[in-house]
């Protein structure tokens, strides 16, 4: 069998059938990381109809192993994985759930993320340093802007990107946080509120980075047959693609273009069958407003240098042609440090059509794509209510 | 005395020659004996053929500010260089490229430019560390 019949036979064997946060998200004091995790989970599972001791497949990355949130919820399972390759590990883990439960390795498949990422409770800092601490650190490098800015100001000089181009992003993506009542800023945006906003590290203002929460969010998978019996519409996985390049900026090879990205679009559009045009909803990781659009052009989605011409008014705005971010995005609704989670239970959300005022009418085939670290690794899913 | 900056830490065994040669005053970076191309950051094996004979070569410390951006706070509480300053990547003429400070030059979007030519400085923290930094060629911005 070919490599392609392979990856087409994964496709669609796999779907989605339980979606939710932790019971609040925002600034929580009162809640440790762990219990994050552990509210996320047991909505998640209740939403699919299904008990938590029915769980047999844990997938999570972050600072708990999957041998802590199997403990923590009681269960002993039968398969972990708890690969961490930055915020987009749960996306490119839905593709490993979907290999391990098509093989019959488990059952029922669920995929946690847990971050007390601004109010730091139940959290124990422990990091590799060796690299950054000696090339990076004594410059003022730390933090992720002070490396996102670097892509985006190599970015408008080579294509000519504006501040303003930036800056729309964030407009657009706060229209769709408007009309989703979890979404933690909702009040009204404008490219010269961004302009004015306060200058972090130019090229990025305040507005221009994600938020800082405390959230947890957790999906829950199963092998189709199984999933008609559960309580929701099944999305089936059509796709699923992985990349990792670099860790180090100055290791990237085209500071530009993320080739993590390329790769797990080409993977999961090949496993799913679909091209880029296909798509009628998009969910991508918007830790900067440069992200998304490097993402469309990674992704072949647009031309390079051309991405942020997806984010302008009737685009990717509501009532627009292609929706991008509805549920708010990183940079409105909330961002607890690991994002990817969150764009997987938007997509479901709008593919059950249960989104309320923005919901988008009648949208079949969803496109999730993420990145950890500075573009570094990425994971893409192609999601559809239809098989 | 109070450092203004974090101290490269720790300072890894394979990295050694690198700082060595700063404290001396001389960008030294390693180059694969075997397909013969330079590389950073130092590790005991090329990142491009993966041959474990690596020497080290000194650059001739110029290139070109590959990006840049203006920092107007600092997360990390042990960097007390006042703001704004100029975080950047240069492209070293011998290809590889490095994290490093733009000094010498105004912290103004309108006064820095991608691709402008830099050249090496040296700006001494202890005895034993200094750290590479780069100015525009020429001394100032146009
Ligand atoms: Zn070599």
């Amino acid at each position: 069998m070919s490599d392609l019949a392979k990856m087409r036979e994964l496709s669609s064997s796999v779907c989605i059938v339980g979606v939710d946060e932790s019971d609040e998200l925002g600034t929580l004091p009162g809640k440790s990381q762990l219990s994050l995790h552990v509210e996320a989970i047991t909505n998640a599972v209740r939403d699919a109809g299904l008990k938590v001791s029915d769980v047999d497949g844990i997938f999570t990355a972050g600072q708990h192993s999957p041998a802590t949130i199997g403990e923590a919820i009681g269960v002993v399972p039968r398969y972990v994985d708890g690969t961490t390759v930055g915020g987009c590990s749960f996306i490119i883990m839905v593709g490993h759930a979907v290999l391990a439960l098509h093989h019959g390795l488990c059952d029922v498949a669920v995929v946690s993320h847990g971050e007390s990422g601004r109010s730091g409770v139940g959290v124990s800092p422990r990091r590799d340093t060796a690299l950054p601490g000696q090339f990076e650190f004594p410059y003022g490098f730390g933090g992720a802007p002070t490396y996102f800015g670097l892509i985006t100001t190599r970015h408008m000089h080579e294509h000519g990107t504006t501040l303003e181009q930036w800056a729309q992003v964030a407009v657009s993506t706060r229209k769709w946080a408007a009309l989703n009542p979890k979404a933690r800023n909702r009040d009204p945006l404008t490219v010269r509120d961004v302009l004015d906003s306060r200058p972090v590290v130019w090229p990025f203002n305040i507005l221009n980075i994600c938020l800082v929460t405390d959230a947890g969010g957790a999906v829950v998978l199963t092998r189709a047959d199984r999933a008609k019996d559960c309580a929701k519409r099944p999305v089936y996985v059509r796709g699923a693609g992985e990349g990792s390049e670099h860790v180090m900026l100055t290791q990237m090879r085209d500071l530009t273009f993320s080739e993590a990205t390329r790769r797990s679009g080409e993977k999961a559009f090949a496993m799913a069958g679909v091209k880029g045009t296909d798509f009628d909803h998009i969910m991508l990781y918007d830790a900067f407003t440069s992200g998304p659009p490097l993402m469309l052009e990674a992704l072949g989605l647009a031309k390079r240098g051309e991405g942020v011409h997806f984010f302008a008014e009737g685009r990717s705005t509501p009532g627009g042609k292609l929706p991008i971010n509805t549920n708010g995005g990183g940079l409105s609704y909330t961002h607890s440090g690991m994002y990817g989670i969150f764009p997987i239970i938007e997509a479901t959300r709008q593919l059950r059509h249960e989104c309320g005022a923005r919901q988008v009418p009648n949208t079949k085939l969803s496109l999730v794509n993420g990145m950890g670290g500075m573009l570094s690794a990425a994971g893409t899913l192609v999601l559809s209510n239809e098989r | 005395m109070d450092l203004e900056r974090p101290l490269p830490t720790p300072i890894t065994p394979e990295c050694r020659p690198y700082w060595e040669g700063a404290r001396d005053g001389k960008l030294m970076i390693p180059k694969c004996r075997a397909c013969g191309k330079p590389f950073m950051y130092p590790r005991v094996a090329c990142p491009f053929c993966a041959s474990r004979d690596v020497g080290w070569v000194q650059a001739t410390g110029r290139g070109k500010l590959f990006s840049f951006e203006i920092a107007h706070q600092i997360l990390n509480k042990a960097f007390k260089v006042k703001t704004p300053v100029v975080l950047a990547m240069v492209e070293l003429e011998e290809g590889p490229r490095i994290l490093t400070n733009l000094v010498g030059v105004a912290p103004d979007p309108k006064q820095i430019r991608c691709d402008m030519p830099v050249e090496v400085c040296f700006e001494k923290l202890t005895d034993q560390v200094s750290l590479p930094m780069f100015r525009p060629v020429g001394g100032g911005a146009r």
